[in-house]
Order: C-alpha cells, then sequence, then structure tokens
C-alpha cells in the first residue's frame, strides 16, 4: 500500500506551489510520485531518492581524496573553524527553512561572522533600490484575482519559474479576471526571443543593457511628453502604445528577474521600474515584484529583517550588524581577502560566484553543508550532508511576495542524517562551549 | 520559584486604588501574594521608589510583515540605534523599527510587560508569529484585521451577524489572533482599485455595503461572541483635516449596543489613535483641534475606550493596514513607499515620516494629543500609545508622560515651536493647566488597558493572584522634581518582574524572560455554510489551500490560551 500526502510545499523556487501531492511507500522511507509539481520541482523530491546519495559528511584529504567522517567530527571542524576565524564568511540560507535561518543568525552572532545570501547575486540589488525608493507591491492572489496588465521584464519565468503562469500571473481565472488569460494583456521586456515573450501580446525586444533608457521613457510617454523616435532599439510609437496599455489596466503588476538586476544599470534599473509602478499609482493600480530564485531565500532576509534590521550582506564581526553593500557582500569580502574561513549552507556559490572567489574558497578553511554533491562541495574542506528540507523536514518558508508558508516533511530521511537546524544546534552549542558562555 | 518581597516603595494601583502609599509587594510562583505568604523572600529595597504593575501596551506594530519592510527598507533607522551584544542580551539595532530583541528589551526597560500588535494580515500570520517569537520577555497577541476581509464585506452586506462571528472564530483559531481589527473598513479594499471611502457611508466598491455597516457589524459580532477585547478600531479617513466628523459619526455607531463578555470588559468599542483623528479645518492651512469635541464625546459615553496616538516629534516610519492613507503621505512628503495589497484580506503601507518641531501641522498634532489625555474625565478609559511607530517610536512614552505630569515641560515645547502663536491659535492646549499624576498614569498605562482587552484577571494591577509583573522606579513622588527626571526615571527601571522572574536588576537585564503568546479560541456552534464558504474561496481565489493556511502550534512555543464559549 501507498499513501499519498495533500497540499505538499514544493520546495525549489520562489513559486513555492503548496498543492502538490506525493505518494509515498507504506512505511513513509520512499518517496514514489509526485503530481502537480513542474519537472525542476518535481526533480528535486525525487533526487532525494538517488540510490548514490550521500549520507554521512566526509573530509578532503591532502591528496584530493575524500574520507568520511561522524557528524561529531564534522561538528568539532566546523566549531573550531568558526572560533578560530576573526572574520568567518557565512554565507548561503536561501535553500533552508527559517527555523535554520534563526539559529544560524545567532551563531554567526556568537562568531562574529558575515551573514550573505543569495540576493548578493541576485536581488541585492532590488534590495538596494527598495532601500532608496520604496516599493509598492501585492501579494500574488491580488495578481490573480485583479491583474488585467502584466509585464515580465528581464524573467522568463517559462524556464525559471514554470507554474507561475498558471497559479498566479497569465491563466488562472479570480475574482475580478473570470475570463483568465483572455482578460489580460502581457508585455514582455527582454533582449531575448523567450518562451515567455511567445505567450505574449506585446514583445519589446529591448537592446542588451538599455533597460533604464526604456523604462525613463515609459515614464516621458505617461506624461504625454515628446519621446526620440527609437529608444533603445525600439520605436517610440510601440512605447506609446505598451505605456498606453499599462495606464489603461485596471490592476497592472510587473514581474522582474535577474535580467535587469544583474545587468549594466543594477539597482538603478530596479529604481526607475519601481518610479514606474509609482507613476502608474496616480492613473491605475500597479504594483511590482521581484522574481526571487531560491524557494526561501526572501525568508532569509526576513529573519534578518527582524533579527538584524537588513536583509542581506549583514556583518556582525564588530559585536553589532553592520551593512554596507560592496563591502559587506559575499564577492568584495572573498575578493579582498578580508574572510578568514567560509561556512557555506543552502545554496551553490561555487556554482554562481566568479572564479576568483571560488579560488579564494578553495584556499581558505571550508564548510560546506548540502544534500546534493556541488560545485561548492567540491571546493570546501568538509561536506555535510543533510536532510532534504521540505522533503525530509518541514519549516517555514518565505514566497517571493513574502508570504510564510510552512513546508511539509513527506519522507523520512536515510538514517542517522541530520537536518540543517540539529546540525547548526549543536555547532552552536559547541561554540558556546568552547567560548564558555 | 523564587519568592520576592519589594518593600518600602510608593505603590500605584488603580485597581486596589492605591495611591502612593508605602505599602509591600510580594511574589510567589509567579503571581503576587499577600505578604504574609512569602517565607524566605529576597528582598527589594524600594525606599524612596515608585512601584506599579508590569505596562500594558494595548496598540503598537512591532511585529510582521509591515514592520520588517520598514527595518529593511530603512538601513539608516540603525544609523545610532545599534548596541552590542553583553551578557545575556543580544545585539540590537533599529530606532523608530527596532529589531525584535531590542523591542523587548527596550519595552522592558520601561517597565513594559505585555505589548499587543496592533494589526496583523491573516496571511501573514505566521510571520507575525515568528517575529513575535523572537521577541524576548514581552508577553505578546496579535489583532488580525477584518474591516476589508471579503468574507466580513459579504456577510455584513445581508446583516448576517451570526456568520460573521462563526468566520470571526475560524480566522482568530487559524492565525492564533487575539481580537478585532478594523482599519479603515472598506477604504482598503477600495484601495485594491486605487479608491478610498472617506466618510462611513460611502460605498466599497463592487461589494455593495458601507464602512458603517461594517463597523456595526463587527462590533454586533464581537459581542454576540464574548470576546475578551472589544472590537478594535481604526476609522476612515484617518490624517485628513475636517476629519473629527467623520470619527463621531463611527462613534456614533457603537451607541445602544452593550457589553457581553466574562472578562469585565466594559466597552464595545475600542478606537486607536485618536489624535489622527481630531482634525478641524479643511486643508493644512487651517488645520485645527477639535479634541474639545472628540472627548465631550468619549467623556459621555461609557461603552468606549480610546487611546492617544501621540506625536512624539521625531523622525519615524509610519506604517498602517490603512493603505490609501500611506499612497497620500508619500504624496505629500516624497519620501519612499512600500504598499502591500493582500489577497482577499487587506492592504497596507509604510513611509517615514519627519514629525519636526518647525512645521506647524506637526506641532498641532503634537498638542491634539495631549489634549485628548488631558480633557479626559476617565483615565481608565484614556490610553497612553504613540501608535508605534506612526506617530512616534515607543520609547517616548516616558516623554509623554512628562507632558502629561508637567505643565512646565509643555511650555517649554510649546516656546520650542517655530510657529508657537500659530500652534497656540489652533489647539486648546495652552489654556489647560491640568497635570496627571501618577494614579492617573498607572491607569492610562496599566489597568485600564489591561481591563479594555479583557485581561485584567491577568495584568494591570499588583492584587493578589494577578501575575507578578511589576516595575520599580527611581522616582520619589514625594519630592519635588524637575520634568526630565519623570523621563529618566521612567525610561530606566530600576527593577522588573515578570511572572515572578526578576528580569532587569540594578538597571540590568538578567533574564530573557519566559515570553507568552496569547490568543483567543472561541467555542461556536457548527456553522455550515461558513466551513463551505471558508473551502470555496480557498479554492477559488486564495494563492494558498486552506490546509497551509493555519498557523501552526510550534510558531507559539509557550502560548496562553483564552477560552471563550460563545455556543448557547
Ligand atoms: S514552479 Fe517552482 S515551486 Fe512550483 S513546482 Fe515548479 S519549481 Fe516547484
Amino acid at each position: 500500500m501507498t499513501k499519498t500526502v495533500t497540499d505538499v510545499i514544493c520546495p525549489f523556487c520562489g513559486t513555492l506551489c503548496d498543492d502538490l501531492e506525493v505518494v509515498v511507500s507504506d512505511d513513509g522511507k520512499q518517496l514514489l510520485e509526485v503530481y502537480n509539481a513542474c519537472a525542476i520541482g518535481a526533480e528535486k523530491f525525487l533526487h532525494s531518492q538517488a540510490e548514490d546519495r550521500i549520507t554521512r559528511p566526509r573530509m578532503r584529504q591532502e591528496d584530493g581524496s575524500w574520507k568520511e567522517i561522524t557528524y561529531d567530527e564534522a561538528i568539532e571542524y566546523t566549531a573550531k573553524m568558526l572560533v578560530d576565524s576573526k572574520k568567518p564568511l557565512m554565507y548561503g540560507w536561501s535553500s533552508t527553512n527559517c527555523e535554520a535561518q534563526a539559529t544560524g543568525s545567532e551563531l554567526g552572532e556568537l562568531v562574529g561572522a558575515v551573514m550573505d545570501n543569495t540576493a548578493t547575486v541576485c536581488h541585492g540589488t532590488s534590495l538596494i533600490a527598495v532601500q532608496d525608493i520604496g516599493i509598492p507591491s501585492c501579494t500574488l492572489g491580488e495578481v490573480k484575482n485583479r491583474a488585467d496588465r502584466v509585464l515580465f521584464w528581464g524573467c522568463n519565468p517559462a524556464h525559471a519559474h514554470p507554474r507561475h503562469m498558471s497559479r498566479y500571473s497569465i491563466f488562472p481565472r479570480g475574482f475580478f479576471t473570470g475570463k483568465g488569460h483572455t482578460g489580460r494583456k502581457v508585455v514582455v521586456i527582454d533582449p531575448r526571443p523567450t518562451d515567455t515573450a511567445r505567450v505574449a501580446d506585446v514583445h519589446l525586444q529591448v537592446e542588451q543593457g538599455r533597460d533604464y533608457e526604456l523604462l525613463s521613457a515609459f515614464r516621458i510617454a505617461f506624461r504625454g511628453e515628446k519621446l526620440p523616435d527609437v529608444v533603445a532599439g525600439i520605436p517610440k510609437e510601440q512605447i506609446y502604445e505598451a505605456a498606453e496599455t499599462l495606464k489603461s489596466g485596471r490592476f497592472v503588476i510587473i514581474f522582474f528577474g535577474m535580467g535587469v538586476t544583474q545587468s549594466l544599470g543594477k539597482n538603478h534599473n530596479i529604481d526607475i521600474a519601481i518610479a514606474v509602478t509609482r507613476d502608474l499609482n496616480e492613473y491605475t493600480k500597479a504594483a511590482i515584484m521581484p522574481m526571487r530564485g531560491h524557494y526561501n531565500v526572501t525568508g532569509s532576509g526576513q529573519v534578518w529583517g527582524w533579527q538584524f534590521g537588513f536583509p542581506f550582506a549583514v556583518d556582525l564581526s564588530r559585536g553589532f550588524a553592520r551593512y554596507n553593500p560592496g563591502e559587506t557582500t559575499a564577492n568584495d569580502l572573498l575578493r579582498r581577502d578580508e574572510v578568514d574561513s567560509v561556512f557555506v549552507l543552502g545554496s551553490d556559490p561555487g556554482a554562481h560566484f566568479p572564479f576568483s572567489s571560488v579560488k579564494k574558497m578553495y584556499d581558505l578553511p571550508s564548510v560546506a553543508i548540502d544534500p546534493h554533491e556541488t560545485p561548492t562541495t567540491e571546493v570546501c574542506k568538509v561536506h555535510v550532508p543533510v536532510a532534504f528540507v521540505g522533503v525530509e523536514i518541514g519549516g517555514c518558508a518565505y514566497r517571493m511576495d513574502n508570504v510564510p508558508i510552512e513546508t511539509r516533511k513527506v519522507v523520512e530521511a536515510p538514517e542517522g542524517m541530520m537536518t540543517d537546524e540539529e546540525f547548526l544546534d549543536r555547532v552552536l552549542a559547541r561554540v558556546k562551549e568552547i567560548k564558555g558562555v | 520559584m523564587a519568592e520576592y518581597l519589594i518593600k518600602n516603595g510608593f505603590v500605584f494601583d488603580p485597581v486596589q486604588g492605591i495611591k502612593g502609599d508605602k505599602t509591600d509587594v510580594a511574589i510567589k510562583d509567579g503571581k503576587f501574594v499577600e505578604t504574609t505568604a512569602v517565607k524566605n523572600p529576597k528582598v527589594i529595597d524600594a525606599t524612596g521608589k515608585t512601584v506599579m504593575a508590569g505596562g500594558v501596551d494595548i496598540h503598537a506594530h512591532v511585529a510582521g510583515a509591515k514592520v520588517n519592510v520598514g527595518r529593511s527598507f530603512r538601513p539608516e533607522d540603525k544609523l545610532f540605534g545599534f548596541k552590542a551584544g553583553r551578557g545575556i542580551e543580544r545585539m540590537q539595532g533599529g530606532f523608530s523599527v527596532p529589531t525584535t530583541i531590542k523591542t523587548g528589551y527596550d519595552y522592558a526597560r520601561m517597565g513594559y510587560t505585555t505589548v499587543m500588535e496592533a494589526a496583523m494580515p491573516p496571511l501573514y500570520a505566521r510571520h507575525t508569529h515568528e517575529e513575535m517569537r523572537d521577541t524576548p520577555i514581552l508577553d505578546q497577541g496579535a489583532y488580525p484585521v477584518f474591516g476589508n476581509n471579503w468574507f466580513v464585506l459579504e456577510y455584513l452586506k445581508n446583516h448576517e451577524i451570526e456568520n460573521t462571528a462563526a468566520y470571526i472564530a475560524w480566522l482568530l483559531r487559524a492565525t492564533k489572533g487575539y481580537a478585532v481589527k478594523v482599519v479603515n473598513p472598506g477604504g482598503t479594499e477600495a484601495w485594491a482599485w486605487g479608491l478610498n471611502c472617506e466618510n462611513v457611508h460611502d460605498p466599497v466598491p463592487y461589494f455593495d455595503i458601507t464602512p458603517a455597516q461594517i463597523i456595526k457589524g463587527l462590533i454586533e459580532a464581537n459581542e454576540y461572541l464574548g470576546l475578551p477585547h472589544s472590537m478594535h478600531m481604526h476609522a476612515n479617513n484617518l490624517g485628513n483635516p475636517g476629519n473629527y466628523t467623520t470619527t463621531l459619526d463611527s462613534f456614533k455607531l457603537s451607541e445602544g449596543i452593550k457589553p457581553n463578555n466574562k472578562f469585565g470588559r466594559e466597552q464595545v468599542m475600542h478606537h486607536t489613535h485618536v489624535q489622527f483623528h481630531s482634525y478641524g479645518g479643511d486643508s493644512w492651512a487651517n488645520v485645527e483641534s477639535k479634541a474639545k469635541e472628540i472627548m465631550d464625546y468619549v467623556n459621555s459615553h461609557d461603552n468606549m475606550t480610546i487611546d492617544m496616538g501621540q506625536v512624539t516629534l521625531d523622525e519615524t516610519t509610519t506604517m498602517t493596514a490603512d493603505g490609501p492613507f500611506e499612497h497620500h503621505l508619500t504624496e505629500l512628503n516624497h519620501l519612499k513607499w512600500a504598499n502591500v495589497d493582500v489577497e482577499l484580506e487587506t492592504g497596507s503601507g509604510v513611509v517615514p515620516y519627519v514629525y519636526s518641531p518647525d512645521i506647524k501641522v506637526c506641532a498641532i498634532q503634537w498638542a491634539i494629543g495631549l489634549e485628548l489625555a488631558l480633557l479626559a474625565t476617565d483615565s481608565m478609559r484614556v490610553f497612553l500609545t504613540t501608535d508605534h511607530p506612526n506617530a512616534g517610536p515607543f520609547i517616548r512614552y516616558p516623554r509623554v508622560m512628562k507632558w502629561l505630569m508637567s505643565q512646565e515641560s509643555r511650555d517649554q515645547q510649546f516656546d520650542a515651536f517655530k510657529h508657537k502663536d500659530k500652534v497656540i491659535d489652533a489647539t486648546n492646549l495652552a489654556g489647560i493647566d491640568r497635570e496627571l499624576d501618577l494614579y492617573e498614569i498607572a491607569q492610562m498605562t496599566r489597568a485600564g488597558p489591561a481591563k479594555s482587552l479583557g485581561l485584567a484577571h491577568m495584568y494591570g494591577s499588583l492584587a493578589p493572584g494577578l501575575e507578578a509583573d511589576v516595575a520599580v522606579y527611581d522616582f520619589n513622588p514625594n519630592e519635588p522634581y524637575a520634568p526630565d527626571t519623570i523621563e529618566t526615571a521612567f525610561s530606566n527601571a530600576r527593577h522588573l518582574f515578570k511572572t515572578g522572574v526578576q528580569i532587569i536588576n540594578d538597571r540590568e537585564i538578567v533574564s530573557n524572560g519566559n515570553k507568552r503568546t496569547l490568543w483567543v479560541n472561541t467555542k461556536v456552534n457548527e456553522n455550515a455554510q461558513v466551513m463551505r464558504d471558508v473551502k470555496e474561496k480557498f479554492l477559488r481565489y486564495y494563492t494558498v489551500t486552506l490546509n497551509n493556511y493555519e498557523v501552526s502550534g510550534h510558531y507559539l512555543p509557550n502560548p496562553y490560551v483564552i477560552e471563550v464559549d460563545a455556543t448557547q
């Protein structure tokens, strides 16, 4: 006999779908089927069943080979490493639950770490823009129930957030949107002809890196002022028309992604996109939302927000929280040789940081906590495999619209494996012991 | 548990009618007891000091989604407000929107032990609870917002009080909430289309209902259930010149409704931050105080309570579920604006604000708040708040006390205003010479709010049997004092106990306490229709499933459940 668990939350992307159904074996040890998830979401669940999964901590030897160690040894190494460092970097936190994030913060506080999350290489720029100008936003249900104008800008949900369009943004029928997608006008701004652009009513194929100009042109067009004939590769008629499409909506939503947060202009791009949204609120109702990637990157910003007052790049090394992106951000610290050890949990900087940073990680004492083998685990000295959050252990996660949802445990972790939170708890206890507090 | 005897202090306890007499206070097993009941107590010498029950804050925005927006989008708010960790204290930061850790400690330093979060969007309830869990020392509860909730709008359109009540009971349980909060009824729903409801008879777009119907219906549903607190109201038209008529229209909707509860609460409406709702004139050029008109009404109607919303003349961060108001504010001051509309439930906005003594309107607002308290005939029904952080940060409560207790300090403030004469013309404060005493302050900060919350059986007094929450201040009421002494003494409690645990000893925080989260579990008759409606709305309009909505127990590691039986 098998059991079906319903209302399961997908711990993969910031869409945080919560309607999955998962079939598990009667003894709760094997996960057999995943329904309702997209391909990447389903893969995340099924991956926990991999035969060759690493289930015990391991330490890299002089010759590059791995030696299995116990969790106790891994805890000892981690605690010592953190205590011995003047300024450890504790990075990641985006693919774990808020409970682990909260424990991690306490640990970081005790050892004077710099805490940074994956926003540092994706939506950190958006957070900076929000600090400049604020953000008129909403929950995804508002989009589903009200939005008749949807703008995707520098993002490609068809691939990165596969169920976003069907659950929230283009296709669903809501209270005031009974016609579903036929009642919505979809605009895509992207230099590439993406699969998302293919389903749009209008695709503005902006010249690479010239988003700021185009957004600026929108603000001018809203006011009915004059534009040059072509802006950022787009003829002015198209801009006027798109601006009118937005202005005439009852509820406009702008979704934006890494195509603009990490291209030329960075936080300034987001500044002006938010200004466009503010402008629209003088004519109609408009909101804007970042397409957050990891399923709980938003949560780590929230936890640090209430514990320290800053959403990323939090430097605790002086005994109180400091924040100065560019100075206290992970890559800047690594490249300036300002940190003397690296602790990674819930992300894969080995795959996403510049090579020069990864090289620094390779040279420093380092620990990677991750259920998978990743490029990061390959450059760290110790790799601690843990249970999959949202599959083998529950806990809180925040969706891209900041709505918190409690993820579910659907299957048992392989015997003897720790969770993120347990591991952090143990390290915290050991650090307290060493420091005598 | 340790026994304590707080000896020889000047005690102020409105519930027991103690007006500064020298009385000893005994603590055993977390409660106050008769002094004869302690055998071998640790003695706290309170000679020459003031002793009061732990403070109870009926209305502050201290935890949850919009508070965290305020923190995260204002790094500048941390520039001067940080404090390194020390001893058992963890690191702290922030001024107008402090971190959770700092919130707990700063309230404790003022002798406060219970603080209510004034607006919780139900969909964000988990977030509110996570923050409250990480706030040390304080007992806390949160008020879910109901005034723009689609279920409520649809039931009350047809005056279905029983269904509204069943839904309230369900939502309080699902969100682990404490009371029925209403913010700009109908207006925030209208804001989802960029519109507003500016008076009680403005129709809510699409829903075919008016704010007046929502307010009256929710009061009736609240009394139908017999909840510990009354309906907690933030009326339409907040912050606009001439709005006092809307406020009076909203007050009047409570007329003729009698309180029905087993908690000793006597009001059916608590109206919050009334300062923001007491403006005359028709523009910012001629705005004037209508505190007198407002207080004439409050003084003659004993089925309502209010709090002040005192402007403290600081730079702060405004935040409210009144979305249209925050949009209006950002258009006024052109500072950064955050807004979140929450599906089927509510909206909210956050905007920084500077209450400058050089700006006439800010000074008028300052005067209005104080007038409300000084014109009150019953300090048990008018409470001290700043609507933290909207009119100013809560750490200014001792300063507000100073202004209330000392005409000299008010005169000093008047002299510091750039437009002193214009401010005096537009307000009544200069003509009021009343100075409140500590007994009245204890009414406004302890006994009154505890009673209004339906928590007089736990907090607000030092009577035997109550929770042993007590503060000792370095203030001798029998000696002459300079006004600033009040602020200093009440900002730095000498000693503080929370449920019998010593939190502050000689001004040092020595324990993180054992904080509890209060919520109200209401038993109602089975209501198939409401449960069917809930199922359907979740299926069709929410973006989370019904089974993922309820806040589970582990978000409240130390819950305190207040049971209400409304099945008769
Ligand atoms: S869209 Fe994202 S959250 Fe939803 S199933 Fe796919 S990966 Fe999971």
